[in-house]
This record gives C-alpha cells, sequence and structure tokens, in this order.
C-alpha cells in the first residue's frame, strides 16, 4: 500500500512536469497557428505525417491518462464518501478511456 | 472597555457578549479568565501553565487559531475594541472553548509518533552528533507543545477527518529523523496510507499559525521525500534531511 500510494504520487507529479512543457507547446502552437485564420486543411498540413507531433500528442496524451485519473480519485476522497476499489476501477477506467480515444486521435492526426 | 463575544454550547450554540476593561499588557487568557471568574463562573475553557509551555489554552481569536497565553489583547484586536472567541476548528466542543483533543493526539499515535529503540539499559549512550543534518532536521520541529492551533488552522483536516494533520506528521518527521529509533519503517507505512503525508496541500496554514514558529509543513515535505525513498530505495535510510 505504502508502494502503490507512493507510485501514484511520483507519477501525478512526473507527468505534471512533462504538461508542463507539452501544454506550453500546445498553447504556442495554437496562437502561432490561428494567426492568419484556422482551417482543418492547415492544421492537418502541419500534423499529417510529421514525427514530432505525433510523438508530441502521444506523450501529451500518456500524461493526461495517467496524471488526470490520480488528481479526480484525491478529489473524490477529499470531498465524497466513495472510496475504496470501485473508485479505483471506475479511475483506471477513466484512465483507459482518456488513453485511447486520446491516441487514437494523435493517429488520426497522423494519417489523415 | 473590551466588547467581547464568546461561544457557548456545544456545536451548536451562540455567541454571548461580554464588557471586560482593557488593562495594561493584558492577554487573551486573562480576558476568558476574567470574564469567568467576574461574569458567568459557568464558562468553560482550558489552561494550565499561562506561559506557552503547556499547550492547552488555543482557541480560535477573531477569525484566528493562537495560544491564549501568550496572545497580547492588543496584538489581537489591532486598532479595534472587539475579541471574539471560539473554540477550536476541527475538534469536537465538550462546551463553550473547551474541545475534545482525542483525534488529534490519536493521530499522533498512528502516524508513528512513539519512539521505539531496539537499545537496553546495558547498552551504551547513543551519540547523536548536535551537527549532524538529520539531528538538526529533529530540531527544527522538536518544539512541538501539541496546542492543536495547526491541527486547527489546516484546511486538509478540515476536509478529510482522517487526515493526521501537520501536528502529528511534524512529530513522525522528528522521529524519522532520530537515529536511536528502530520503527521507522512502520512509521514511513503510516505516513504513507490514506490521509498520509501526500494529502497535504501546501497551504502552510500550519506554518503561518504555529505559535512556536515551526514549520509543518517542511517536515510534511521531507516525509514525502522519505516516503518515496522508502518505497522505491533504501530500506531503512534514515537521513533525508535536506542539505
Amino acid at each position: 500500500m505504502t508502494r502503490l500510494s507512493a507510485a501514484l504520487f511520483v507519477a501525478q507529479r512526473l507527468t505534471a512536469a512533462i504538461l508542463a512543457f507539452a501544454v506550453t507547446v500546445h498553447l504556442a502552437t495554437i496562437i502561432y497557428a490561428v494567426r492568419g485564420g484556422l482551417t482543418a486543411a492547415e492544421i492537418l498540413g502541419r500534423t499529417r505525417h510529421n514525427g514530432w507531433f505525433l510523438a508530441l500528442y502521444l506523450v501529451f496524451v500518456l500524461a493526461v491518462a495517467i496524471h488526470a485519473p490520480i488528481g479526480l480519485r484525491n478529489i473524490a476522497r477529499e470531498w465524497t464518501a466513495w472510496r475504496g476499489r470501485s473508485l479505483d476501477v471506475a479511475l483506471a477506467a477513466f484512465a483507459a478511456m482518456l488513453a485511447v480515444l486520446g491516441t487514437s486521435a494523435a493517429l488520426a492526426l497522423f494519417r489523415a | 472597555m473590551l466588547h467581547v463575544e464568546v461561544w457557548r454550547g456545544t456545536e451548536q450554540g451562540h455567541l454571548q457578549e461580554f464588557a471586560v476593561p482593557r488593562r495594561e499588557h493584558q492577554t487573551v487568557l486573562d480576558v476568558v479568565t476574567e470574564i469567568q471568574r467576574e461574569h458567568d463562573a459557568t464558562l468553560a475553557y482550558r489552561f494550565a501553565c499561562r506561559v506557552g509551555m503547556c499547550g492547552s489554552c488555543a482557541m480560535v481569536v477573531n477569525g484566528r487559531p493562537r495560544w491564549t497565553c501568550r496572545t497580547r489583547v492588543a496584538a489581537a484586536v489591532g486598532s479595534g475594541d472587539r475579541l471574539r472567541l471560539e473554540p477550536l476548528r476541527n475538534c469536537t466542543v465538550v462546551k463553550d472553548l473547551a474541545v475534545d483533543m482525542t483525534r488529534f493526539f490519536d493521530k499522533w499515535r498512528d502516524a508513528g509518533g512513539v519512539f521505539a529503540s531496539e537499545q537496553t539499559r546495558d547498552d551504551d549512550f547513543a551519540v547523536v552528533p548536535p551537527s549532524s543534518p538529520q539531528r538538526q532536521a529533529a530540531d527544527a520541529g522538536i518544539e512541538c507543545i501539541g496546542c492543536g492551533v495547526c491541527y486547527s488552522a489546516c484546511d486538509v483536516v478540515a476536509w478529510d477527518a482522517d487526515y493526521l494533520g501537520p501536528a502529528a506528521l511534524n512529530r513522525a518527521w522528528t522521529l524519522v529523523n532520530d537515529s536511536r529509533d528502530s520503527r521507522n519503517a512502520a512509521r514511513l507505512d503510516a505516513v504513507s496510507r490514506r490521509g498520509g503525508c501526500e494529502a497535504c496541500h501546501v497551504h502552510m496554514s500550519c506554518t503561518t499559525f504555529c505559535p512556536k514558529g515551526l514549520a509543518p509543513t517542511y517536515a510534511i515535505a521531507g516525509l514525502k521525500r522519505a516516503m518515496i525513498r522508502h518505497a522505491f530505495g533504501a530500506r531503512d535510510a534514515k537521513s533525508v534531511a535536506p542539505e
């Protein structure tokens, strides 16, 4: 139990550091991209077959999928009476959903 | 004259007003004592040493948790003349200004706050160099008087009744840094469970309000590092104090 709570604690902080970088790149790209108006073709033109963007967003998605459920678990345990195994299972499912949906979106942008 | 509002009752109750003469160098505890002796003998409150050692007279004074024996009225009221006295937050009120500290001290035990040694009376004295980082980390937190001010100030305790709280975790940290102690692994397990050190949100209210000027926030940060080392590495890493 010590190991699990310590692992979650460390995982959340490591992924926070990754997200600080990934979100910065993401926002900077948005600000740069919308200067001349925003079209789907322009976005896909930038991401299609671009290994750097794919790598960035896969890392981003993975970090979110780890970071968000741990935070939600803490919030749930602090603010509601929900705890124990059912909470852990629900949030593991939420993590899997984030990972699958996010990865498929990143791959879609790459392959489009 | 001082206009003093005092909490009367238990969890349900009301504020009762008293007018108390202002006196030079008057402490908040002086005011409470004067009310009980001169105005209403049924007022319940708690004190013992009157000199900031015993940790029994803490109350919420004008919204802030304080040790009342060492708080001058002048410091509490500022330029005004109103004093509002309430029991410590996050504790069950027994009556008026006296709260039940049972949970507070149970959590010291639950955080592994008891010293344990495998030495016997036949062993020689342990030598703890005063300059060692461990001794200095323990020194930084050792003067806690158990008054409950930090516990009353802590938002996380208010949200989560199972959170061990700043005082108990500070105590655990001083023992983690006690080179004579032999039950460190169990202690680090205890503070790693739900409601342990990782629940701290680093609001620093404990450190802001501690009347002894201690910094439980840093003790808790130290426990977090110790927890990680304990879980992933050195089995009995004792020295976890920052440089």
